[in-house]
């Protein structure tokens, strides 16, 4: 297991080269928050919120620990009054989106996250990938995928796919940090093929 | 042309190529640049081929069209050689009068010289001119001297000799060495040392390395590398060989920008004269197989994200242009996942610079950090626009006023923003700063690639740093969130204060979110793209206050904190504004003093521009209220109240 040894929060953390920070901390029990980091996929890095400071004394830097190596002799710590602040202000800029999300509310409570800090723009979908890379790197069914860029910049499934694959699949559901996913499916569903008024609740998936 | 199997028959080639040149042979050179292109130089070299025909002149001056000669404000530019005779602003009419008169009657066209805006001075020769004679061309020079489809022109010029020196006198790591020695930067915005990141790509393992050549120029108004791409390719070709022998690669690209037709063209050309006479391909010069080489042109598809390294890799890739996190570093792990090195345009282009000259002549100029010459595109409010190669140090006045002629109009410099969307805006006080890459970074702004925007008294700071923050929020790739959500919020924060709906605690806002961005994101769009704000809170902090407490712009220019307004004593009822007006806003008629409507105004200025300056008497204000009109009884004019 040994090779690398850093230390984090003040702990010495014994790492195979190749580990990221995150995966140093997490073998060690030490929590990072994350919401597009998944063990099965590729760090991604977009949403920033694992951040921890690098260095000591006047010297440090903040790096993204799901997707920054592990390098010998590195002094990490996962909290600081600068990791917490912008922790903050990330998840404030996430909550204008998804302020419902239990995983963001949850974190805004931790971090004195104001949910109203910025102007609601309730589009759910936090960009966070996970949907995508999955569907991508583990289904591997490239179902579902961003159009646009930036700010306009959006998830959307590949009709002619998703009407294959999805409905036998949606292991993506789970993994949607706002729930938006499921949502939006279910949603689609039940407007593009509504079910007799007979029948159970509209766009019920059996049970999935 | 043969292919050429050795150092001794690149020489050769070269004299045979010298003595059926004459140096003392008129020689009409005219810029095809694209900005001349664009004013009309393609008309103007019909016009040259016809006129030297029928004027009797063929066979006894030279026509050559050139790369772009940088002085883009004054183009169609000739320069008639051996005089360097400069005519500017050309036009196909002015032609048979350039033929006639410059090589008939051996004298200049007095009315296409360049006169001195400042102090009225005709000057003849191109060397004089104020806008040239202050630079240092050493990359860029040879633009305006080859035709850039003729790789004759570049090796009469001495093309080629920088990678025939570097081949058979020196070994991969001496060319290294000399690149370090040099201390030569990037010259696509971060600075990092080029010959550092050329040995960490040579000694990262792996048998399959690539070099790249970044012109995915995306600052809105720089054209250097443009101009350098369609100028002198074979410059950056060559400079580019010289790197993947010293990296030890065997393949690289060109990125180039799907909107520069003319550099993918010229370029196109370049590479199949290498390829012709072996200096592409297998056994580069004879060298055996020590080194063959093979380059390759991507078109990028126009994000500006892609100029980032990482995006750029992935766009080559064929994937979406997002950028991805370093470490690794591409010179480790780039291109399909193999050590890779990229470099600027402008980089790889000085690379025969220090080979040819040696490292010590190259770090003779500029300052301790920074070294060699830089080029800008100097634009703005500014007398001289236009390309510019300057040496690293000299002072952001002199490029200003030596070289840029100053501000037109009479009217006050106010900032200078260098580095691009992301640079930062630099004031008055700091105008003695040396400029270099870390000298421009403590003033708060950044080298870049080398945009420059000269901005006057009538520039709103806020106003410029709500435009440079929505062209990056456009550009954000959107992947990480500091960028996308941060961006975009303080874009939206900015917009308000433009528009009179700052309010308290907005500026702690975009702080914040500015520290955010910078510390958090994942490229380089997103650490710097808070300058522009940061910048201009720095230096002109009362600007903001004023838009946030007063709802008052100082330079009168957000549209809606301003108000126009009619001085009823200096008004002469010349209906000129009333008839301009096109939102029938002002009332008025033959000796009555008009009144504008503030209800139906919509701000749009064509009153103030059109009320002659001798009355001067539409007002511009901001931040007071309008004063009420004058009532109706005292609003005729009389005979005898016009003259006063």
């Amino acid at each position: 297991m040994s090779g690398i040894s850093l230390q984090i929060d003040g702990q010495e953390v014994g790492a195979r080269a190749g580990m990221t920070v995150l995966e140093a901390a997490q073998s060690v029990g030490i929590m990072i928050p994350t919401l597009c980091h998944h063990e099965k996929l590729e760090p991604f890095g977009c949403c920033r919120l694992c951040i921890v400071e690098v260095g000591e004394g006047d010297s440090t830097k903040l790096v993204v620990s799901c997707v920054h190596p592990v390098e010998k002799g590195l002094v990490i710590r996962t909290r600081s009054e600068k990791v917490d602040r912008i922790r903050k202000t990330l998840l404030e800029l996430l909550l204008a989106h998804a302020p419902d999300s239990p995983a963001l509310q949850e974190l805004a409570e931790q971090y004195g996250a104001d949910r109203n800090r910025f102007e609601k723009d309730t589009s759910f979908c936090i960009h966070c990938g996970l949907c995508v890379r999955y569907c991508t790197e583990v289904a591997k069914k490239n179902a579902v995928g961003f159009v646009e860029r930036g700010t306009k910049k959006e998830i959307s499934f590949i009709p002619s796919i998703a009407s294959k694959e999805c409905h036998s699949c949606k292991e993506c559901f789970p993994l949607c940090p706002t729930a938006y996913l499921q949502a939006a499916f279910v949603l689609t569903e039940a407007l593009a093929f509504p079910a007799p008024s007979s029948s159970a609740a509209p766009g019920g998936n059996g049970g999935a | 042309m043969p292919r050429i199997e050795s150092p001794a028959d690149l020489e050769t080639l070269r004299k045979d190529i010298l003595s059926k040149r004459d140096a003392e042979k008129r020689c009409i050179t005219l810029c095809s640049g694209t900005a001349c292109h664009a004013t009309g130089s393609k008309e103007v070299a019909a016009a040259i081929e016809r006129e030297t025909e029928t004027q009797g002149f063929t066979g006894k001056v030279d026509f050559r069209r050139t790369g772009c000669h940088g002085f883009c404000e004054k183009g169609p530019i000739i320069v008639i050689h051996p005089e360097e005779i400069c005519y500017l602003q050309v036009t196909p009419e002015d032609v048979p009068e350039i033929i006639s008169q410059t090589f008939g009657e051996k004298k200049a066209v007095d009315r296409l010289l360049y006169v001195d805006a400042n102090t009225g001075e005709q000057v003849t020769r191109e060397p004089d001119i104020p806008f040239y004679k202050n630079q240092e061309r050493l990359v860029f020079g040879p633009n305006k001297l080859i035709n850039p489809t003729s790789v004759e022109d570049y090796l009469a010029i001495g093309g080629y000799r920088a990678l025939s020196k570097a081949l058979f006198e020196m070994t991969p790591e001496q060319v290294i060495e000399e690149v370090q020695q040099a201390k030569l930067r990037g010259r696509g915005g971060a600075g990092f040392p080029a010959g550092k990141k050329w040995e960490l790509a040579r000694r990262a393992p792996g048998d399959i390395k690539y070099v790249v050549v970044n012109c995915d120029e995306g600052d809105p108004g720089a054209y250097m590398d443009r101009s350098l791409m369609e100028g002198n390719p074979f410059g950056v070709l060559e400079g580019l060989l010289i790197g993947a022998y010293a990296i030890g690669s065997h393949e690289g690209y060109f990125y180039v920008r799907q909107e520069y037709p003319l550099a993918l063209e010229n370029l196109g050309v370049a590479i199949e004269h290498a390829k012709e006479h072996g200096l592409l391909g297998k056994d580069i010069l004879g060298s055996g197989f020590d080194f063959d080489f093979d380059v390759k042109v991507h078109r990028g598809a126009g994000a500006f994200v892609c100029g980032e390294e990482t995006a750029l890799l992935m766009s080559l890739e064929g994937k979406a242009g997002e950028p991805r996190p370093r470490p690794p570093y591409p010179a480790v792990r780039g291109l399909w996942d193999r050590p890779t090195n990229i470099n600027n345009v402008e980089t790889w282009a000085n690379v025969p610079l220090i080979i040819n000259g040696g490292a010590e002549a190259f770090a003779a100029i500029g300052t301790e950090e920074s070294k060699g010459t830089k080029i800008f595109s100097l634009v703005g409010k500014i007398n001289n626009t236009g390309l510019v190669e300057v040496p690293m140090g000299i002072t952001l006045r002199d490029i200003i006023y030596k070289i840029g002629g100053g501000i037109p109009g009479g009217k006050k410099f106010k900032a200078v923003q260098t580095g691009g969307p992301s640079g930062g805006c630099i004031p008055e006080e700091l105008l003695d700063s040396e400029v270099g890459f870390d000298e421009l970074t403590r003033a708060g702004s950044m080298m870049g690639s080398g945009g420059m925007i000269v901005m006057d008294e009538d520039t709103c700071m806020v106003d410029v740093a709500r435009y440079f923050i929505d062209f990056l929020t456009d550009e954000s790739c959107g992947k990480c969130l500091p960028c996308r959500e941060g961006l975009r919020q303080m874009h939206k924060i900015l917009n308000r204060i433009t528009k009179g709906q700052g309010e308290e605690g907005d500026l702690e806002l975009l702080e914040e979110l500015s520290e955010t961005a910078v510390e958090a994101s994942l490229c380089a769009l997103g650490k710097t793209a808070p300058n522009p704000f940061r910048s201009t809170l720095r230096y002109f902090r009362d600007e903001y206050e004023a838009h946030i407490h007063e709802k008052m712009c100082p330079a009168l220019s957000c549209k809606d904190l301003i108000s126009y307004y009619i001085d009823p004593a200096k008004c002469q009822a010349c209906m000129l504004c009333l008839k301009k007006c096109p939102a029938d806003a002002i009332d008025g008629a033959k000796k009555t003093i008009h009144i504008i409507d503030q209800e139906k105004c919509t701000n749009c200025g064509n009153c103030f521009e059109v009320c002659p300056s001798r009355f001067g008497a539409v007002k511009k204000i901001s931040g007071e209220a309008v004063p009420a009109p004058v009532p109706q009884k005292e609003r005729a004019i009389s005979k005898a109240s016009k003259s006063k």
